[in-house]
């Protein structure tokens, strides 16, 4: 207790060293980039930015699985010379339901349903029903995945999206099951990042069913669509996808040469380019619907087929829309529609008000409780106040390590760890105070002060840790920055407390041999 | 200063008898309490943005802000502010919307779209700046509330664990007492100052629990100490000399983490509301370890910490 080995005094002071070290990136410039360079990060609300928190609409998931699936078990049914009426889907069960053409030929209607391809192994079940009726039905567990790659997906999506706009350091990471964190710093204005990530930018092809045209209830397989430029007026588009605009590689904005308007050219793949040959061949004549979102954005009639793999879309575009359109086409489309549910952005001042708020209060904050401790403890309160120093740097040095965020609300953590981590030294130097105060030696009065000080410092801050952790498991963003910066405080006062301060003590008192201690 | 200190709280060997004022400490505790319950029943609980949801959009107008022009260029974007008020600076703005009604379907997405109204509208005024803008949706300030809460219930139960698991029950359950009669005047607090409820206010309170815990954490480990010490002195008797000869340590304790808070409710900008609270709960808290806590513990232990001793007068 009274006594500390070469080796651990060494170790003590070269790991308060290593944390200077560590902090030093803070302070200066990388000297060269094979130097390895860990600093902190500055949040949001220090440096500006913006917050996006997005959620992902899995109801659409499943109901675009339930669309192909129908489309599907139409197809599936037709190729295998089977008949089929009242196909529904029901996007709360995950099923698709038809009633077949006649009970004996149910199956049949089985057999050829049973062949239809999977996604994942068992993505779905087939079975017929009491009533006569056959049912294809999702099963839970190809529904979670599909949601879990829904969101995946998304957070690729979005981040191409994200870097085509130029934005610097963006931060996309999934929250929960259906959410995406987008943080922006620098970006105090997200409007436009809220629109690109709020388009899905799914562009399909379908055929215009014109023979249903003028009908308010279109056939089997095919719905009713607004057209983009005029919601009111609406067009029967075939449900099923001639060719598909994820099979794109590439997209541009561009002026049309003939009209002067604003345009976005597109270059499919092989996969695309053959399926969209194939389609404009056989259907010369008819009209041909370019879908984005659910929307006709236009409906041109097939004059001749194409075969090149390069199109057009032009509908009312402007510079900024067929821009932000040609941007969303080549990052593709998002799985599911996203939407904001909570945003939050800081300009650039208020974060330098911040900074500065937060560097006072600490800086003041710092001096108040060295001169406390100097003040009421002497000499062993500015043994208190070494370990302080060193708490301050190893605090930076783990949060720069670890590259962590540094909010406002973290340095406010950092400020009430300074304040709470004397509370050990109070506690040992008023036990020693006690101890003189029965007539024990210098030596006996420290060693009794060490001691017993020891169980009580460790309770108090276990409780302090616990109420951290929860505060961390159920915070978020600065409120989670907040208590991770008291629970690295914890752990850096327990060293400087338990080690540091204590061992300047012990070898003060090796050194003199004093007969009263200054307490 | 270098050697001897300068200055101390309390000289060795104080002795001032606390648990004579019990009665009056509890009884000045149940009616601080009792108040901060009736203010959170009425008018209650400024809820903050991140409870409440909605719209907050803070605004740097040139020179000396003009409240009708603001609300006249709002106007034109047909936003229709629940306020417009003033903060910290004269040239500073707030402005204030509610989100729209949850029951509408699309609710979320006209939350999120009418901060760029509330944006295109002071682009009109000129030399206006947005510092700030939050938007939260009624979804997530549901879930924030029911997290923040859950933070405040859990930490709750696991500091009554951990100190039942250290001390006996009587402690436990003293403590978490005093806890929540503490909580409830830092609820008062909230309620007379106007400050927002929202989660950096329940990281204010938990930071407050956490501390108060750790108050009567070093008292209650000097009380066990002492039981172990003085076999037969009576409770209140031994109660009272761990409140005494822990006394400069919780007064000393209690002065570093109050300097420590002080400089930022005076220049911490968005926190200063945060750090007025744990100056207000580090004097709570402090109080409520000797004046509050120690004589629950004393009413509980009395026959079962105590069994050999003569009852306290």
């Amino acid at each position: 207790m009274m006594y500390y080995s070469r080796l651990k005094l060494a170790s003590v002071v070269a790991v308060c060293l290593l944390g200077v070290l560590l902090c030093l990136p803070n302070a200066m410039r990388q000297p060269a980039p094979s130097v390895p360079w860990r600093q902190i990060h500055l949040g949001l609300d220090l440096r500006g930015g913006s917050y996006l928190l997005m959620q992902v609409d899995m109801n659409s998931v499943t109901a675009d699985r339930l669309r192909t699936l129908a489309d599907g078990t139409r197809q599936a049914l037709l190729g295998a010379g089977q008949g089929y009426r009242d196909v529904a889907t029901d996007a709360h069960a995950g099923t698709v339901t038809f009633t077949p053409r006649a009970p004996s030929e149910a199956e049949a209607d089985l057999k050829a349903l049973r062949a239809m391809p999977m996604a994942v192994a068992n993505e779905f079940a087939v079975a017929q029903r009491p009533d006569g009726s056959i049912a294809i039905t999702l099963s839970p567990e190809a529904m979670r995945l599909r949601a879990s790659d829904a969101v995946t997906q998304s957070i690729e999506i979005v981040r191409r999206r994200i870097d085509a706009t130029g934005a610097v350091d963006p931060e996309i990471t999934r929250q929960g099951d259906d959410r995406i964190v987008v943080e922006l710093p620098g970006i105090s204005d997200p409007e436009r990042v809220k629109h690109l990530l709020g388009t899905t930018a799914k562009m399909t092809f379908h055929m215009v069913q014109d023979s249903a045209l003028g009908s308010a209830i279109p056939g089997p397989g095919i719905s009713l669509l607004p057209m983009m430029n005029a919601p009111d007026q609406k067009l029967p588009i075939a449900d099923h996808v001639d060719v598909d605009g994820s099979d794109l590689t590439n997209a541009s904005a561009a002026i049309d040469q003939q009209t002067g308007e604003w345009a976005v050219d597109f270059t499919f793949d092989s996969v695309g380019a053959r399926a969209f040959a194939t389609t404009t061949q056989a259907n010369v004549g008819r009209r041909f619907a370019i879908v984005l979102d659910n929307k006709v954005v236009q409906a041109p009639v097939i004059r001749s087929a194409i075969t090149g793999g390069n199109g057009q879309i032009s509908g009312g575009f402007d510079a900024q829309s067929a821009t932000d359109l040609a941007l969303l086409l080549r990052a593709g489309a998002l799985p599911a529609p996203l939407s904001v549910i909570e945003q939050r952005s800081i300009g650039p001042s208020l974060g330098a008000d911040s900074i500065r708020a937060g560097m006072i209060s600490l800086g003041v904050g710092f001096a108040l409780v060295i001169a406390f401790m100097a003040l009421f403890y002497g000499r062993f309160g500015w043994y208190a106040n070494v370990a302080l120093l060193a708490n301050l740097v190893l605090m930076v040095a783990i949060l720069s390590l670890f590259q962590a965020t540094l909010t406002l609300p973290g340095m406010a953590g950092m400020l009430l760890t300074l304040g709470m981590a004397v509370d050990a030294n109070i506690l040992i130097n008023e036990r020693i105070r006690e101890e003189v105060a029965r007539n024990r030696t210098p030596l006996a009065a420290m060693q009794a002060g060490f001691e017993r000080a020891t169980s009580t410092i460790l309770d108090s801050n276990a409780t302090a840790l616990l109420a951290h952790i929860m505060l961390f498991a159920f915070g978020t963003g600065p409120v989670q920055n907040f208590a991770l910066t008291i629970m690295i405080g914890i752990v850096t006062t327990l060293f400087t407390t338990l080690l540091l301060s204590r061992m300047l003590m012990v070898r003060w008192y090796a050194r003199t041999r004093p007969t009263v201690l200054p307490v | 200063m270098f050697s001897r200190p300068l200055l101390r709280f309390v000289p060795n060997g104080t002795r001032i008898n606390f648990m004579r004022g019990r009665f009056i400490g509890l009884a000045t505790s149940a009616v601080l309490s009792i108040a901060s319950v009736i203010l959170f029943l009425h008018p209650g609980l400024t809820l903050g943005l991140d409870f409440r949801g909605g719209i907050v959009v803070e605004v740097r107008t040139q020179g000396s802000a003009d409240f009708g022009q603001v609300r006249a260029a709002l106007a034109t974007q047909h936003v229709e502010a629940a306020g417009v008020q003033s903060f910290g600076a004269p040239d500073d703005v707030l402005i204030r919307l509610d989100a729209p009604p949850a029951a509408s379907a699309d609710h979320e997405a006209r939350t999120q779209a009418l901060v760029d109204s509330v944006r295109h509208a002071v682009a009109t005024l000129p030399g206006a700046q947005v510092l700030r803008a939050d938007a939260v949706g009624a979804s997530v300030s549901a879930e924030l509330f029911r997290d923040g809460m859950l933070a405040l219930g859990i930490s709750l139960l696991m500091i009554l664990g951990y100190i039942w698991f250290r001390f006996e029950w009587e402690f436990a359950v003293s403590a978490v007492i005093t806890l929540i009669l503490d909580l409830t005047k830092a609820v008062g607090f909230l309620v007379l100052t106007h400050f927002e409820f929202d989660l950096v206010m329940v990281a204010a309170i938990l930071t407050i629990l956490g501390y108060s815990t750790n108050d009567k954490v070093v008292v209650y480990d000097r009380v066990r100490e002492n039981l172990r010490k003085y076999r037969t002195m009576p409770l209140a008797e031994l109660i009272d000399l761990s409140i005494n000869e822990t006394l400069s340590r919780t007064l000393g304790t209690s002065t570093t983490v109050f300097l420590a808070a002080l400089p930022l409710a005076l220049f911490g900008a968005s926190l200063s509301s945060f750090a007025w609270v744990m100056l207000f709960g580090i004097v709570v808290g402090t109080s409520s370890s000797i004046f509050i806590a120690a004589p629950i513990l004393l009413l509980l232990g009395e026959k079962r910490l105590r069994r050999d001793a003569r009852p306290p007068r």
